[in-house]
């Protein structure tokens, strides 16, 4: 089970971005957790100023606009 | 080079729906056709080209340049670096809490905030290309100035008092920098990716300005702008602001409404002042600069931009008159 944070303030690109992994995710058949963090604090925690940003599983792999296909592929099956 | 847009618009009118020339319709087809590719020619362009470059410029970056600086160094470095950095302009809160806990002043981060919606890389180009240069410098010269007072009007008078207090606890995590793929491949694909994003959220905005900018090219009659926008009319200016307030477009979609009032002989100041009005100030980043300003700041950022742009249209008038 992979875990995933979308980072951002509910703007239409961080909700794109959310949706993008988890089609992507159901379409490879990978299961995941998908949490979108709104909160400034907690976002800024993670060092991200740009949204929206991505966690996986405790790590920032993405910052600043929606993510690219084949990325968000390549974390699903790392 | 841009001939092959107006002979494109040419033949639109003369083959494709066989209208008179001289028409109203004609005319306001014309403008349409050869602005809507011309726009979205050089729009595809250079985002493509800047987004080759670009893996290396992000607000995070940014503030690393300007923590550090000396503040008069931090005004120049922000508006300049706020015109070409990209970012969404839902970024804007985190963007401003994350640079004043890196410890750059309020005045350099809205400086910055500033700027940003004003002058771009994009819209320059575009501006450049349909209204000559001296239009252009003028306009981002006058940007960067608005941008630069008003980040030292904030510092000067200690507008950080006006910042919500919550802002201020927020602590910052160790900035991660993502891996970019610095590999040809992956710049082009982080380049087409930048185009597809940033087209889908401006067509809308171009397609409007230009809607608005034929309209005005084709059936608007230039009396109307001579009797009530022209130079002699001291109330030209604050109600082409004024009524710019409200109206919301995109840098690059302001531009061919502008371009067909300069073509109806409004003067250039004026035309100055409302394209600012319209694309500086908007109702929905107001909205979300609430959350970290308290309203004392916003009504003063509302106003001081008001009068700025209203200042820079007399004086830009009084310049080129």
């Amino acid at each position: 089970m992979k875990s995933f944070k979308v980072l951002g303030s509910g703007c239409k690109n961080c909700i794109t971005t959310a949706k993008l992994i988890e089609d992507k995710a159901k379409a490879l058949g990978v299961a995941v957790e998908i949490e979108k963090v709104t909160d400034m604090a907690a976002i800024l925690g993670f060092g991200v100023m740009s949204t929206p940003g991505v966690v996986l599983d405790g790590k920032v792999v993405h910052a600043g606009g929606i993510p690219q296909p084949d990325k968000v592929a390549a974390w699903l099956q790392g | 080079m841009f001939e092959m847009f107006t002979r494109l618009a040419d033949w639109t009118i003369s083959d494709a729906l066989a209208l008179e020339p001289g028409t109203k319709l004609a005319d306001a087809v014309h403008f349409f056709v050869e602005d809507t590719t011309k726009i979205f020619f050089l729009l595809v362009i250079v985002v493509f080209v800047m987004g080759l470059f670009r893996t290396m410029l992000s607000p995070e970056k940014v503030r690393g340049y300007i923590e550090g600086t000396s503040r008069g160094i931090g005004y120049v470095l922000a508006v300049i670096l706020g015109a070409v950095t990209p970012f969404c302009s839902c970024s804007s809160v985190p963007l401003f809490i994350g640079f004043l806990e890196g410890g750059i002043p309020v005045g350099v981060t809205m400086a910055f905030l500033i700027t940003s919606p004003l002058v771009n890389e994009v819209a320059v180009v575009i501006l450049g290309s349909i209204m000559g240069w001296k239009m252009t410098t003028v306009y981002v010269v006058t940007g960067m100035s608005v941008g630069i007072l008003g980040g030292i009007l904030i510092d000067r008078f200690h507008m950080e008092r006006w910042v919500e207090d919550y802002v201020w606890k927020i602590r910052m995590g160790a900035m991660t920098q993502t891996d970019a793929d610095g590999s040809i491949a992956g710049r082009v694909r982080y380049a087409w990716g930048e185009v597809k994003d940033i087209v889908g959220r401006i067509w809308v905005y171009i397609i409007i300005g230009v809607g608005i900018g034929s309209v005005l090219h084709g059936y608007v009659p230039q009396e109307l702008f001579s009797r009530y926008a022209s130079a002699d009319n001291p109330f030209a200016v604050p109600v082409a602001v004024l009524m710019g307030l409200p109206l919301y477009s995109n840098a690059t979609g302001i531009i061919p409404v502008a371009e067909a009032l300069i073509a109806k002989g409004v003067p250039i100041g004026t035309v100055i002042a409302f394209m600012m009005s319209v694309v500086g100030i908007s109702p929905p980043e107001f909205i979300m600069l609430r959350k970290v300003l308290k309203p004392r700041m916003l009504i003063f950022f509302g106003v001081f931009l008001t009068i700025s742009f209203t200042v820079v249209g007399y004086l830009l008038n009084v310049i080129f008159a």
